[in-house]
């Protein structure tokens, strides 16, 4: 029995052995592994020639002098031909031997008063003008050189020329033109990775807290309060967006007053918010207040909440047009106007999505509280009515904001397909679900919040940001802009992904202490969980900020600016010297990041 | 002034680590908890303040019915339960002043801790109670910074902020050497005597629960075993609640 175990042990590794090497030998096959053609004299010449191109990067070049010398050939010989005339041998000419031949025969070149010790080709100029080079000439220390050359196959009657251009270094070197494109191209490039890091990362963090187990697992919602939560979100979102667009006119207004009149107004509500919110934000409240006081400051938060926008439009208009004005006054510094502006456009443009997302999750807020004092206060019967009647109507409302989704993507136009049917199916699951749970049962909001931003990020970062450049490019254009946002999004997904892991694993001591202090979950978030992940996000952040670098570089394969653009031009047009100086240049910039990045993060630590 | 009805946990069904505890905590009682390490001490204080969600039973704190309050009226409620936990549970990288702040979170208006801020009434009293514990010139440091006693003391200030009707001490000298152990439990008992504040500890040492407990309540496999006074621990008593092969040291 032993025996057989033994032997039936070597057979299994036997057929194991030859499975992976029946694998290794489909591989080879499939990725087309072929030992002959790197041993092929000619690929081998091919591969040294870009070696050294690439061990040359072409960074500073000197002011030519050019010396051109020309002399007649007939290709092929011609009877009548006129005889050439004779060099004048003060100068630089060229001797011919044979002084005609047939096309694709071989001459001898001799020069003689050349400029000494310069290299430069030898062509062969038809009468349409173009060049052959035949090849490359080498003059020794006294001006001489002879070179035996193939004639191309271009027969023609008249006079054709053997040119020889010899060129000589004047002055000092200086940057080429490609060293010069190549500095532009890096800086671009660092601070593409710069700004997409600061934006992912803007984005990344409140996110994470979304995708932390151990926070979200207690966030739970009783139905009643759930259901209100879905139908009144999209009334906030509508209030909002009507709120942010009667304050921007608003604001339009009052800029047309005169930016003095501005920046009292910046002022005046600036201290309006202050006075109120000292007022409605109490810093310590020893008895719950009664219910009028409380709609009371509610209200109050709302004026708080409106004079914020009025503000932050102003503050955008202003920043406007200063940035525009200064724009056209600094000169040289006129970017530092153009970022300005820049800047109040960007704020003007945020505060809408802000205004709508604060107000819609504010409303969602204000009805679970409305839920759970309604399930505290009515009977266990009349709830569940309740929970029926309002699960039925917002399963309605989500499973038909689901199929509009759908219509909007596929374009059925069949509304009872994408429309009707939904809404009905999730009328009766919400219906359903409300008869079987418990009138006052919880549901496990923050379990699905989690699974949901969980699921999205996993499949934004399957997509490289090479990829997701290629939407953005025909979105914003070609150019840094696109590969800012492709970089950015694909930032967001795998620092959601780091920072909530570390959230994961902070230490629970902490936070059970600070709950038991009576704190709410924003404080004993402020309080135990952030101070705990503040080194190793600063860790995450510079590592995500030393990949950017690197994936910026590339970016521009795929239409996403930086020096990648650059790159890939030179090495499809077969200027390797060019790439050579791109990646030195991109070699450097790593190298450089990975010491700065490695040396703050220990500093954060 | 505590009420505890029936009180059980199962952490999964059927397993139960607490089973039908019921016991009654006038004000300004000293209560030591005994019990073996997974006897269900620490699920008993825990339930008390609903950081471990009870299955079924009742606590009622002052006539409010803790088991029952919705999250707005349980934060009324732990913010006059002061603990105190076997590790301290500092935030480390934040100060000690901080650290004992984050007591007064349970009163303060979360829109200004989004700020980072509090009443300035409220650092002085953190000050004060700095003081009270003997950290007076280290409320600056980092609280890791301290050793474990330090420690201990700074956790029992932060249980001071609440300005609590009790303390629940989760085995608090159980990770400190014994000799600092009189320092802590000296404390708890000043806060007792002195503040009238109900406590309730668990504790290892039955010495020590000789020196300081006004009344001891013993658990075995989270069924309560024995509930009087300390002297009335005989051996009989002692066997029935750490076992039969458990011997008295000290």
């Amino acid at each position: 029995m032993k025996n057989f175990g033994a032997l039936g042990k070597s057979l299994t590794m036997g057929v194991g052995v030859l499975l992976a090497l029946v694998i290794y030998a489909y591989g080879f096959q499939v990725t087309q592994i072929n030992l002959d053609e790197v041993q092929d004299e000619h690929r081998q010449q091919q591969l040294f020639r870009i070696l050294r191109a690439l061990f040359q990067p072409d960074i500073y070049e000197y002011d030519k002098e050019e010396f051109v010398v020309n002399a007649p050939m007939y290709v092929p010989c011609q009877s009548a031909a006129p005889a050439p005339p004779a060099p004048d041998p003060s100068g630089p000419y060229m001797a011919l031997t044979p002084a005609c031949a047939e096309p694709g025969a071989e001459i001898t070149v001799e020069g003689f008063n050349f400029e000494p010790n310069l290299t430069g080709p030898l062509n062969f100029i038809p009468p349409s003008g173009v060049s052959l080079q035949m090849g490359n000439l080498e003059t020794d220390a006294a001006g001489h050189f002879v070179i035996t050359v193939k004639l191309p196959k271009r027969d023609s009657d008249e006079a054709q020329y053997i040119r020889a251009v010899t060129r000589r270094n004047v002055g000092q070197p200086h940057f080429s033109n490609n060293a010069i494109e190549t500095w532009k191209k890096i800086i671009e490039t660092v601070f593409l990775a710069l700004l997409a890091t600061t934006f992912g990362t803007l984005f990344a963090i409140p996110l994470s807290f979304l995708a932390a187990r151990n926070l979200m697992r207690e966030v739970t919602s009783p139905f009643l309060s759930v259901a209100l939560g879905i139908l009144v979100f999209p009334v906030g979102v509508g209030l909002g967006a009507l709120a942010a667009q009667s304050v921007n006119s608003v604001a339009q207004v009052l800029a047309g007053w005169g930016s003095g009149l501005s920046f009292a107004g910046l002022a005046v509500s600036g201290f309006l918010m202050w006075a109120i919110s000292r007022w409605a934000l109490p810093p310590v409240e020893i008895n719950p207040p009664g219910l009028a006081m409380r709609v009371a400051r509610q209200a109050a938060l709302v004026v708080v909440a409106l004079l914020g926008l009025l503000a932050f439009y102003t503050l955008a208009n202003t920043a406007i047009s200063a940035g525009t004005y200064l724009e056209s006054r600094l000169s040289i510094f006129g970017f530092l106007g153009t970022f300005m502006a820049d800047l109040g456009e960007m704020l003007a443009l945020f505060v809408w999505p802000v205004s709508v997302l604060v107000s819609g999750f504010g409303l969602m807020n204000l009805s679970g509280q409305l839920g759970q004092r309604a399930i505290e206060r009515l009977s266990a019967p009349t709830t569940k009515i309740l929970n029926v009647l309002l699960g039925a109507v917002a399963g309605a409302a989500l499973f038909a904001a689901i199929g509009a989704t759908i219509e909007w993507i596929y374009q059925f136009d069949t509304p009872t397909l994408t429309l009707g049917w939904p809404a009905a199916i999730g009328a009766a699951l919400g219906g359903l679900l409300a008869a079987r749970l418990p009138a006052r049962a919880s549901l496990p909001v923050g379990e699905v919040v989690y699974n949901l931003t969980r699921t999205t990020t996993n499949v934004l970062r399957a997509i490289e940001s090479l990829v997701m450049v290629i939407v953005f490019a025909v979105w914003v254009g070609i150019g840094p802009f696109a590969g800012v946002l492709a970089l950015a999004l694909h930032t967001i997904a795998s620092l959601i992904k780091l920072y909530s892991e570390q959230i994961e694993s902070i230490m629970a001591g902490p936070l059970e202490a600070i709950k038991a202090t009576g704190a709410t979950r924003l404080q004993t978030i402020i309080y135990a969980v952030i101070p705990q992940i503040i080194p190793p996000f600063i860790s995450y952040t510079m590592y995500r900020w030393d990949i950017n670098v690197r994936m910026s570089t590339i970016i521009g394969f795929a239409g996403g600016g930086g020096i990648g653009f650059l790159l890939q031009q030179n090495v499809n047009l077969l200027n390797y010297r060019d790439a050579a100086t791109q990646m030195l240049a991109i070699a450097i910039v790593v190298i450089l990041m990975d010491y700065l990045s490695s040396a703050m993060r220990e500093r954060a630590i | 002034m505590l009420q505890i009805q029936h009180l059980t946990k199962e952490y999964v069904r059927g397993a139960r680590a607490l089973t039908d505890v019921s016991f009654d905590v006038p004000k300004g009682q000293f209560v030591a908890v005994i019990g073996l390490s997974g006897s269900g001490k620490s699920t008993l204080l825990r339930c008390l303040n609903r950081l471990i969600e009870p299955t079924s039973g009742q606590v009622v704190l002052d006539g409010v019915d803790v088991t029952a309050a919705n999250e707005a009226e349980l934060r009324r409620v732990r913010r006059r339960i002061g603990m105190v936990f076997q590790h301290f549970n500092l935030v480390h990288r934040s100060s000690v002043l901080t650290n004992v702040l984050a007591g007064r979170l349970g009163y303060t208006n979360p829109a200004w801790s989004l700020l980072n801020r509090f009443p300035p009434e409220d650092v002085a009293q953190a000050r004060k109670q700095l003081e009270r514990v003997g950290l007076g010139e280290k409320a600056g440091q980092r609280a890791d910074a301290l050793s474990g006693g330090q420690q201990q003391r700074v956790g029992i200030a932060r249980a001071l902020m609440q300005d609590p009707d009790m303390i629940l001490a989760d085995e608090p000298v159980a990770s400190l050497d014994p000799v600092l152990a009189h320092s802590i439990m000296q404390y708890l008992e000043q806060i007792n005597k002195d503040d009238g504040v109900t406590v309730l500890c668990s504790l290892h040492f039955l010495d020590l629960v000789h020196r300081y407990a006004d009344r001891v309540i013993a658990l075995n496999g989270g069924q309560l075993v024995f509930d009087g006074l300390p002297k009335d621990i005989d051996d009989q008593r002692f066997k029935a609640i750490y076992g039969k092969d458990a011997e008295r040291v000290g």
